[in-house]
């Protein structure tokens, strides 16, 4: 079967021609550039996103801190995600690029705070 | 009456560019004055990640690409930082006034540039029939009461217009746990990055109308429908079209104005339609010494732009104050 | 059960300015308002206009307590610190023909004792109000006109009858009226409402919208109230001086027309249209009703453009036929009616107050003026009301006054902080009586501050406040509580 799917490495949007048998890629089309290859071939066997939120934090003059993964996760994860952060409270002062939680939902990811609490 | 070289308003990613920029190219008494608490503008509650490819080859957060000028910018001595501050009058002679807990101050500024972004339209604006209940939003404030004080607006959402913020909160309203249940687009396409429409919309198969407007919104203390419908190529109703969908909250994303109240005070003209200055050349206005960058001077997509008009800005205010020594 | 001298149902600008009268008087007095706030009903879509007279038939209520109210509110005004400005007005005519009802008006209005009027022609005109348009050939000038906030207006009369003993109950809404068993003056009424129950020798009913629904629970059911429609556009404050007079065409039999006005505020104002309806509630404004306002507005001011509007509302006008029903009830001694106060409900206010303590000596209650009647109030800081030099003084005395939360009106922490502590419970509360959101980026930048202020000052969680009472919520959850 063909999917169709809107490469966003830049700009351009390419549609993307995609033709599965059996869940295998036989081809794909539309790229104007080898990312748009390697971005169909991600988004079909296993799409990937970065996720960011904001977290609680006590003992700063801000209420939250907006964090993100510092590498992208599986798509079907953000849900997952998200119900971790909304557990969450920190309690210490943190500066942009800190580790928030580490091997974060056990994948092999960072949560990484992307705001100093302080000023 | 404080007199100063360089007063810069605004302290988001367009004034600190130009802050920063102004000081490399030799401005040495440099003051900015930013409203709110903290540095970095409106980046501060985008907290998704989109900004920096261009600029920094990197995708980065909003909060991580502002703090990349935070940081050079708290080292620079030289940029005095006045925070909590509120320019409340702009005169022909470069004198601001602006408040702050505790003072009134006001500053002779020998080069002055404006970086004071943007404002969103809000429902007010558009004239969107019904009533005005409780839960219409416009997206940037829904995104501040989300990101920034965790305050989740509503659980059923009806977002009008498919610019980037409108898209954005779509994904947000969603991973935040409420029910998306149409983004309604005048125009025939998404209006938005192709990348937004991608990861908003259809990662989430959020249902998406084009060429469809809202007709009317319903709800006595807060909102309970609106009534959608759809449109021709010349916008006109397309008669049978109606239907309704039941929501408690209305996100109206439906373009920014650039603002610019202060410098049509100093006698700047502004495009009636746009708000934009009507410039003389580059980043300049028809007062000498005066400079506008970033959103407040036009609107830009990227705030990438934004950075690179900035530093143009900030060179052009350098290069002024050396011509009058 | 305490039992009060008299109380007012209806807190919009009828039942303050009664309150504010009678407290003059040594008097226990209550006045019961349905909503969370004052002036959240009729009043709050007032134009804030302060007729001169005209346009009143001369043997009408109306047109006798708009003249009284006129000369009244001045004093009332700088006594309660809110302002009043004198801007005139001129009812424009755009063909010859039409002058003879000009004149007409005019010697109308003279018999109802307007003073300052005259006819005023092209060329006077074209010098005093550049931006109107050519075709107006003449208009009648009344000098006399005037605007004011409404809301402001009612808050500080409120305010000034606390100050003089006034009880004041907000959501309580009169829901049943038993009247003692004694058939004069001075009978024992109990009022039954949402939540409690009060007793009162009189009863002034003040009700707006509700005033017929309030007088058949008291058992006088001869009138009704029909709402009639209007809706209102605000443009931009920088068109403040768009015009220099409140500007009116000739009036038809339902209403004053589409005018172009000035408001307290600065911003002008286009509007209002005249619809009657069936529904008390609906407040909805219509594609219909814009355009019909933007061509009756341009009519006058070509300039004026659709981008030039920041805001709109519509309101509902209280009538009950075609004069004000103000009148000592003699089937039920003791409930007097204030109802059917439509235009020119503000500008009578003073007057109408005044005539109901007639109504009330004349039957029975016993007006014993106070030796002390506070009439003077400290007038509210408006940070956008006073000269830099002011406010740099005030915020040496306290900071506060220098950390704006509303940048587009330049409101500060400390003038929402007072609202708060003057009775503001709600977001729209706090616009009525700061000016907070009522800017050009309606709340875009001031709401979540205005937000914590309210819910540090009220100690109520976030997910409480509402926009405008119960069932406004304006945030569902607060990720504290996940």
């Amino acid at each position: 079967m063909n999917k169709k799917i809107t490469c966003i490495e830049c700009p351009k949007g390419c549609v993307l021609s995609v033709d599965l048998q059996n869940d295998e890629i036989m081809s794909i089309g539309g790229n104007e550039c080898p990312k748009g290859q390697e971005y169909a071939l991600s988004e079909i066997k296993n799409p990937l996103r970065i996720f960011t939120s904001s977290v609680l934090i006590q003992g700063s003059s801000l209420k939250m801190i907006p964090v993100r993964t510092d590498k992208p996760i599986p798509k079907h994860k953000l849900f997952a995600a998200m119900e971790e952060v909304k557990r969450m409270r920190f309690c210490r002062p943190v500066n942009a690029g800190d580790v928030i939680a580490e091997n974060f939902l056990g994948l092999d990811v960072n949560l990484v705070a992307t705001r100093n609490s302080l000023g | 009456m404080l007199n100063r070289g360089l007063v810069i308003v605004g302290g988001g990613p367009a004034g600190m560019a130009a802050a920063i920029a102004a000081y490399e190219h030799g401005a040495g008494d440099i003051l900015l004055i930013e409203r709110d608490q903290y540095l970095g503008g409106i980046l501060n509650q985008c907290v998704h990640a989109g900004f920096g490819l261009n600029y920094f080859k990197e995708i980065l957060t909003g909060p991580e690409y502002a703090d990349r000028f935070i940081k050079k910018i708290k080292n620079i001595r030289q940029i005095e930082i006045s925070m909590r501050s509120l320019v409340v009058n702009l005169s022909k002679d470069k004198v601001l006034t602006f408040l702050k807990p505790g003072s009134l101050n006001q500053v002779q500024a020998k080069a002055l540039i404006m970086a004071t972004g943007c404002r969103e339209k809000t429902r007010e604006m558009i004239h969107i029939p019904g009533t005005r209940p409780a839960g219409i939003f416009s997206a940037g404030l829904a995104q501040k009461l989300i990101n920034i004080e965790g305050l989740l607006p509503g659980k059923k959402v009806v977002i009008v217009g498919s610019g980037d913020i409108g898209l954005i909160m779509a994904r947000r309203f969603f991973l935040e746990g409420a029910e998306v249940k149409a983004v309604i687009e005048i125009q025939p396409k998404s209006q938005g990055l192709i990348r937004n429409q991608v990861q908003c919309i259809e990662d989430f198969a959020i249902p998406f109308f084009c060429s469809h407007k809202i007709q009317r919104i319903y709800g006595n203390k807060r909102v309970e429908k609106v009534s959608v419908v759809r449109v021709d190529e010349n916008f006109n109703v397309v008669a049978g079209s109606e239907f309704d969908i039941e929501c408690d909250t209305v996100l109206v994303s439906a373009g920014l104005i650039p603002e610019n109240e202060l410098i049509e005070m100093a006698g700047v003209a502004v495009d009636k339609k746009t708000n934009c200055p009507v410039s003389q050349g580059l980043n300049k206005t028809l007062v000498p010494g005066l400079f506008v960058c970033g959103n407040s001077f036009k609107v830009y997509d990227l705030v990438d732009s934004v950075s690179r008009d900035s530093v143009i800005a900030g060179q052009l205010a350098a290069e002024y104050l050396k011509g009058l020594k | 059960m305490k039992t009060y001298d008299v109380i007012v149902i209806g807190a919009g600008v009828v039942g303050t300015a009664i309150a504010r009268e009678l407290s003059r008087y040594k008097l226990n007095i209550a006045v019961l308002e349905k909503e969370q706030e004052l002036a959240f009903g009729v009043s709050k879509s007032n134009s804030g206009i302060i007729h001169p007279g005209t346009q009143n038939p001369p043997h009408s209520l109306k047109g006798k307590l708009c003249v009284a109210g006129n000369k009244l509110i001045r004093k009332i005004s700088r006594q309660l610190g809110v302002d009043f400005k004198e801007v005139g007005e001129l009812i424009v005519v755009f063909k010859e023909e039409d002058v003879q009802q000009l004149l007409k008006l005019k010697r109308q209005a003279q018999r109802l004792g307007v003073p300052k009027l005259k006819i005023v022609k092209r060329n006077w005109l074209k010098v005093h109000e550049p931006n109107l348009t050519h075709d107006a050939v003449a208009a009648l000038y009344a000098q006399t006109a005037g605007i004011i906030s409404p809301y402001r207006l009612v808050y500080d009369m409120a305010e000034n009858a606390l100050a003089n003993g006034v009880e004041i109950f907000t959501q309580q809404k009169v829901v049943g009226i038993i009247a003692g068993k004694n058939t004069s003056p001075g009978q024992v009424f109990e009022i039954q409402t949402s939540s409690d129950r009060f007793k009162t020798n009189y009863i002034i009913n003040a009700a707006g919208l509700y005033a017929d629904e309030v007088s058949a629970m008291a058992g006088v059911n001869d009138f009704s109230i029909r709402p009639r429609k209007g809706e209102e556009f605000i443009l931009d404050k920088k068109k403040e001086h768009l015009t220099r007079h409140l500007l009116f065409p000739l009036p038809s039999e339902t209403s004053k027309g589409i005018l172009v006005i000035k408001t307290a505020d600065g911003n002008p104002m286009i509007g209002p249209t005249a619809e009657d309806c069936d529904d008390k509630e609906d407040l909805s404004t219509s594609d219909t009703g814009f355009q019909k306002v933007l061509n009756g507005a341009q009519r006058m001011i070509p300039s004026i453009n659709e981008t030039d509007i920041i805001a709109y509302f519509a309101g509902l006008r209280p009538v009950a036929g075609d004069d004000f029903i103000i009148r000592h009830e003699a089937s039920v001694p003791g409930f007097i009616n204030v109802a059917g106060i439509q235009s020119p409900g503000l500008t009578a206010a003073p007057a109408i107050a005044l005539m109901v303590c007639d109504l009330l000596k004349n039957n029975g209650l016993l007006l014993k003026k106070k030796r002390i009647f506070y009439a003077h109030r400290k007038r509210t800081v408006h940070l956008f009301a006073i000269p830099f030099s002011r406010t740099a003084k005030l915020i040496k005395k306290d900071l506060a006054y220098g950390d704006i939360v509303c940048r587009c009106e330049m409101v500060s922490a400390k003038e929402i902080k007072d609202a708060i502590e003057r009775g503001a419970e709600t977001l729209d509360g706090i616009k009525f009586r700061t000016r907070a959101q009522a800017g050009r980026c309606h709340g875009g930048f001031c709401t979540t501050r205005i937000m914590k202020i309210l819910s540090n000052a009220a100690n109520t969680p976030l997910t409480k406040i509402t926009k405008n009472g119960a069932g406004a919520w304006v945030v569902k959850e607060d990720r504290i509580d996940a």
